[in-house]
């Protein structure tokens, strides 16, 4: 029976997404240019924001991307330490760097936007710490990953890493509220359509983060190629040194 | 285990430095401040809550790598490891040897350099508490960030990055506390939510770092 | 052909530069190392190959 638990083996995986990846990449490149220029282009103005609105089209879907990849490692490194593929840890330590990416263009873009809206560049609002914390955590698991030598302790360690990472980047989210009311805005899109931004920002919008969702997707699966070729050179090494 | 702690508590006290080291350098930080921002009192007694608290938060971090460090070197930690007491009793052991030896002295000493910066009265009492609730959070903490690094051979710098993000909450809480002390505002708050953070970590954290210790020393 | 970004164009400008440079830079470098990777390996199992 065909289950996602085939992708487990490197060999299929790579398969796989070798067949897959040429179309995801086309497709990424098509939303994401489709939503910027949709966005920069052809949207107008915010009446209060004037021309600074269209920074949402990379400052909301790098935020979201930069949660969600974390998630995404959390999600593999559960895997990881539950079922033992190797895939899933590998998947996990492919997303990280990306995640990082995200987060400092969603801080940067931030920083960029508040200077003219808020008069600074930066402010230690909730999210906007928040967010310099969870960089934080990258950077350390992205660290520890590269300092441990024995491939499945790197991935043991990183996994465990992840999950209380995970605990106190929630427990830092509310303890930063507690701490500082923000200038930052609530959500800017949710089930709620009272609180959503207007539709002209919105579409466009949805089609800029589908654009981001997509790019992590296809450079996660890359990565992950590449993070098992690496480990397939080692192993290859090893056993010619033990020869 | 009360033999672990005790253990523990002679070699600290016998091999010298973990006792007077991070005392040595919480004072150090704490009279370095003034010379850096100025000797008005307002200020000082304005940034005392925390400067006090990120000073104790570094003397912590000072000794962590030794928490693990040496017993993993002359291989005592295999012996504990495959000991009758489970790994996780070990490490609660470990961070709590660690803070009587760090985390305590940093709290009795803190009132004292409360007033070189000219903390006020009425913040004292809750300085002191706030890092009595505090600081074996901190030490539990940094037993799992030790755990984590244990076997790498330049864990330290490593370490701190690691330790310092988790570090927040408990700085946040601990600082605002004092602050509010001072202020003459409700104190409950922040309080229940510093020891929250240290119960929590305290019932939770000894199972990842003991998992941590366990592929390390596999 | 750009639309009129009034006195936030540098703002706006500065934000897009940014962050499309941090993308290409990713994807670059993650497209480096992989055909990097591919090559050393594609070596490795020729060499094996050839080898026995």
């Amino acid at each position: 029976m065909a289950s996602l638990w085939q992708y487990a083996n490197p060999q299929k995986f790579v398969q796989t997404t070798g067949a897959v990846l040429p179309a995801l990449a086309v497709l990424t490149a098509l939303a994401l240019i489709a939503g910027l220029v949709w966005g920069f282009f052809f949207t107008p103005d915010d009446f209060r924001q004037g021309s600074t609105v269209k920074i949402i089209y990379l400052h909301v879907p790098a935020a979201l991307m930069a949660i969600n990849a974390w998630l995404m490692m959390l999600v593999a490194s559960l895997i990881w330490l539950v079922r033992r593929h190797h895939v899933s840890a590998l998947a996990a330590r492919a997303a990280a760097p990306v995640g990082l990416t995200m987060t400092v263009i969603a801080l940067l873009t931030g920083a960029i936007w508040g200077q003219p809206m808020w008069g600074t560049w930066w402010a230690w609002d909730p999210r906007l710490t928040s967010f310099l914390i969870l960089g934080l955590f990258y950077l350390g698991y992205i660290a520890l990953w590269a300092a441990i030598e024995d491939p499945d302790a790197a991935a043991d360690l990183t996994a465990v890493l992840c999950m209380v990472g995970s605990v106190f980047a929630v427990l830092s989210r509310y303890a930063v509220n507690f701490w500082n009311q923000g200038l930052h805005q609530g959500a800017s899109l949710s089930m709620d359509a009272e609180e959503n931004v207007a539709d002209v920002f919105y579409f466009p919008l949805l089609v800029c983060i589908a654009g981001f969702v997509l790019l992590f997707v296809t450079l996660v699966l890359l990565r992950t190629r590449t993070e098992i070729r690496a480990r397939r050179i080692k192993a290859l090494l090893a056993r010619e040194r033990m020869a | 285990m009360i033999a672990l702690l005790s253990r523990d508590l002679a070699l600290a006290v016998r091999a010298g430095g973990g006792f007077g080291l991070g005392l040595a350098f919480f004072l150090i930080v704490t009279v370095l401040v003034p010379f850096g921002v100025g000797p008005e009192s307002a200020t000082l007694s304005r940034i005392a809550p925390g400067i006090l608290w990120v000073g104790a938060l570094l003397a912590c971090l000072l000794s962590l790598d030794r928490i693990f460090a040496l017993d993993y070197e002359d291989g005592s930690l295999d012996l504990l490891a495959t000991a009758p007491v489970p790994l996780e009793g070990v490490v609660a052991m470990k961070a709590a040897a660690h803070w009587v030896t760090t985390g305590l002295p940093l709290v009795l000493a803190a009132p004292v350099l409360g007033v070189l910066l000219n903390l006020a009265p009425a913040a004292m009492g809750w300085l002191v508490l706030g890092l009595g609730l505090g600081t074996p959070a901190l030490s539990m903490i940094g037993a799992f960030g030790a755990a984590l690094t244990v076997g790498l051979k330049r864990g330290g710098l490593l370490l701190s990055l690691l330790v310092l993000p988790l570090y927040v909450p408990t700085l946040i809480f601990g600082a605002e506390l004092v602050a509010r002390g001072a202020a003459g505002q409700v104190t409950a708050t922040p309080a229940a939510m510093l020891a929250a953070i240290t119960l929590a970590t305290c019932a939770l954290l000894p199972f990842a770092a003991a998992a941590a210790l366990r592929v390390n020393l596999r | 052909m750009i639309p009129d970004l009034g006195k936030y164009a540098g703002a706006v400008m500065g934000a897009y530069a940014v962050s499309i440079v941090l993308l290409v830079l990713l994807v670059a470098v993650s497209m480096w190392r992989g055909a990097r990777v591919r090559r050393q390996l594609d070596e490795i199992e020729a060499r094996r190959a050839r080898n026995g």
